[in-house]
């Protein structure tokens, strides 16, 4: 059983040309696919549709052996599929490191006891517990985009939803975040533009142009 | 610009009198306890002494007083209009005369009046409420049972205030190296209206995705807070001294009212 599969989406934004025009996609547990394209072809938004931030004009959302359609169905998905936005300042809204990573998990109905448990086995996990207290907004791109990972992380996901991760990232930042996704267990969509880290975590690789998605392992 | 908000108290005028080690909800409800006694009294004698009461609080905030009493005098600023026309526009007997107009005994205690209570009760604000952290005071508003959203609208101002001020000012940059400079003509103001365009722009659709985001993490119209607050033997002094204070004042205000 696919851990998630696309099939045959088409998807417009109101006003625009339509950007996915029957893109298919399966992902197996333990894999790990990457997605490349141009800008603006849509990778993001393949992503979105996936836990449900949009919804396709036709077409098929799978996940985890269900059809998903409306809202609450998502609602299933978005605890087991983690989405890593591109920007973290997208993601980190709460004041404290330590407030933001336990959001999920809260959301989740963890007490606060349990919430802080897990907030520093997290942060003990990636090595960030340094930055605990930190207000979120005060640190650097780096520390940010490792936050935002943990804050996923807290979650406990099936299934990573990467967007261009290393994005904005030094060299030292990069490795470290690449060494960190390595070594984790779970299943990974990932968009990067970037060659190198594409070789190094998700080497089957699946290019999306003309709104659909072809196979381009090398 | 939430270095703007929180800065100061890490700087080198961080306030750290006995009062900062109090819980922020008793520094809040002490505050609003002072505000509502001050406001309600109406004798000068009584409002002096809640003047003189505030300025104590300042000096147990460890605030550095300069700063805190230039940030009263802005203030004043808003009210010196009023203050300056009562004294011509209140109806009573005659005290002195300004340029034909004659200026009423009654209009000037009521200028009094208002200047002592506005000052006590800013000061007063300042000392308790204005050295919090602004995420302290946010957690403290919500224990006190604040209006969720209202709290929740203050901690994404503070969280967002500097990304929006980032995206102000690299926008601002890209039309200075484009050879831009504020004159007073169409283009200048076109260009701001864009710029300001932009920036809202840029804010929706980040709103946008923000909301995005907190749904993939289980978002269902309720933030959690994560820090527990405990009441001290610190709060029970401060409230029993402040309450000691604040109900002298009321019997004071009823004496000379019985008088």
């Amino acid at each position: 059983m696919p851990l998630l599969e696309l099939d045959d989406i088409h998807f417009g934004y109101p006003g625009h040309a339509p950007v996915l025009r029957g893109a298919s996609l399966r992902l197996e547990p333990g894999q790990r696919l990457s997605i490349t394209g141009a800008n603006g072809s849509g990778k993001s938004t393949l992503l979105h549709l996936m836990v449900g931030l949009l919804r396709p004009v036709s077409g098929r959302v799978l996940a985890f052996g269900q059809e998903r359609r409306q809202e609450a169905d998502f609602h299933e998905v978005r605890r087991r599929a983690g989405l890593v936005f591109q920007d973290p300042d997208d993601q980190l809204f709460c004041p404290t490191v330590a407030e933001d990573v336990a959001f999920g998990p809260m959301n989740l109905g963890k007490n606060r006891a349990e919430a802080l448990a897990i907030v520093d086995a997290v942060l003990d996990r990636l090595g960030l517990s340094h930055l605990r207290e930190r207000v979120t907004y005060k640190l650097s791109g780096g520390e940010k985009r490792l936050v935002t990972l943990a804050t996923v992380l807290a979650m406990e996901p099936e299934v990573l939803l990467l967007d261009e991760p290393t994005n904005a990232l030094d060299e030292a930042n990069a490795a470290r975040l690449i060494a960190i996704l390595q070594a984790l267990p779970q299943a990974m969509v990932l968009v990067s533009h970037d060659a190198a880290l594409r070789a190094q975590l998700a080497p089957r690789a699946l290019r999306l142009s003309g709104g659909c998605l072809r196979d381009e392992t090398p | 610009m939430g270095h703007v908000l929180t800065e100061g108290l890490h700087g080198p005028g961080r306030a750290d009198g006995p009062l900062e080690r109090l819980d922020p909800r008793a520094r809040i409800l002490g505050a609003a306890a002072f505000g509502v006694v001050t406001v309600a009294c109406t004798h000068l004698a009584v409002l002096a002494a809640a003047l003189a009461l505030a300025f104590g609080l300042l000096l147990a905030s460890g605030l550095p007083p300069g700063r805190a009493l230039r940030r009263m005098a802005a203030m004043d600023g808003f009210i010196l209009l009023l203050v300056l026309t009562l004294p011509f526009t209140t109806p009573g007997a005659a005290v002195f005369t300004l340029w034909g107009l004659p200026a009423s005994r009654e209009g000037l205690v009521l200028a009094a009046e208002i200047l002592l209570t506005a000052n006590a009760v800013v000061l007063a604000l300042l000392a308790l409420v204005g050295s919090l952290e602004p995420v302290t005071l946010g957690h403290a508003l919500h224990r006190l049972r604040t209006p969720e959203r209202l709290v929740h609208l203050m901690m994404f101002n503070i969280r967002y205030v500097e990304v929006l001020r980032g995206e102000y000012l690299r926008l601002r940059l890209a039309m200075r190296a484009r050879g831009f400079r504020p004159a007073t003509g169409w283009h200048s103001y076109r260009s701001f209206g864009y710029l300001l365009g932009m920036v809202l722009v840029r804010a929706v659709d980040r709103s946008e995705r923000v909301l995005g985001a907190m749904k993939c993490r289980g978002f269902a119209g309720r933030i959690p807070l994560l820090h527990a607050l405990a009441y001290g033997r610190r709060d029970a002094v401060f409230a029993v001294t402040l309450g000691a204070a604040l109900l002298a004042l009321c019997l004071a205000e009823a004496a000379h009212a019985a008088a």
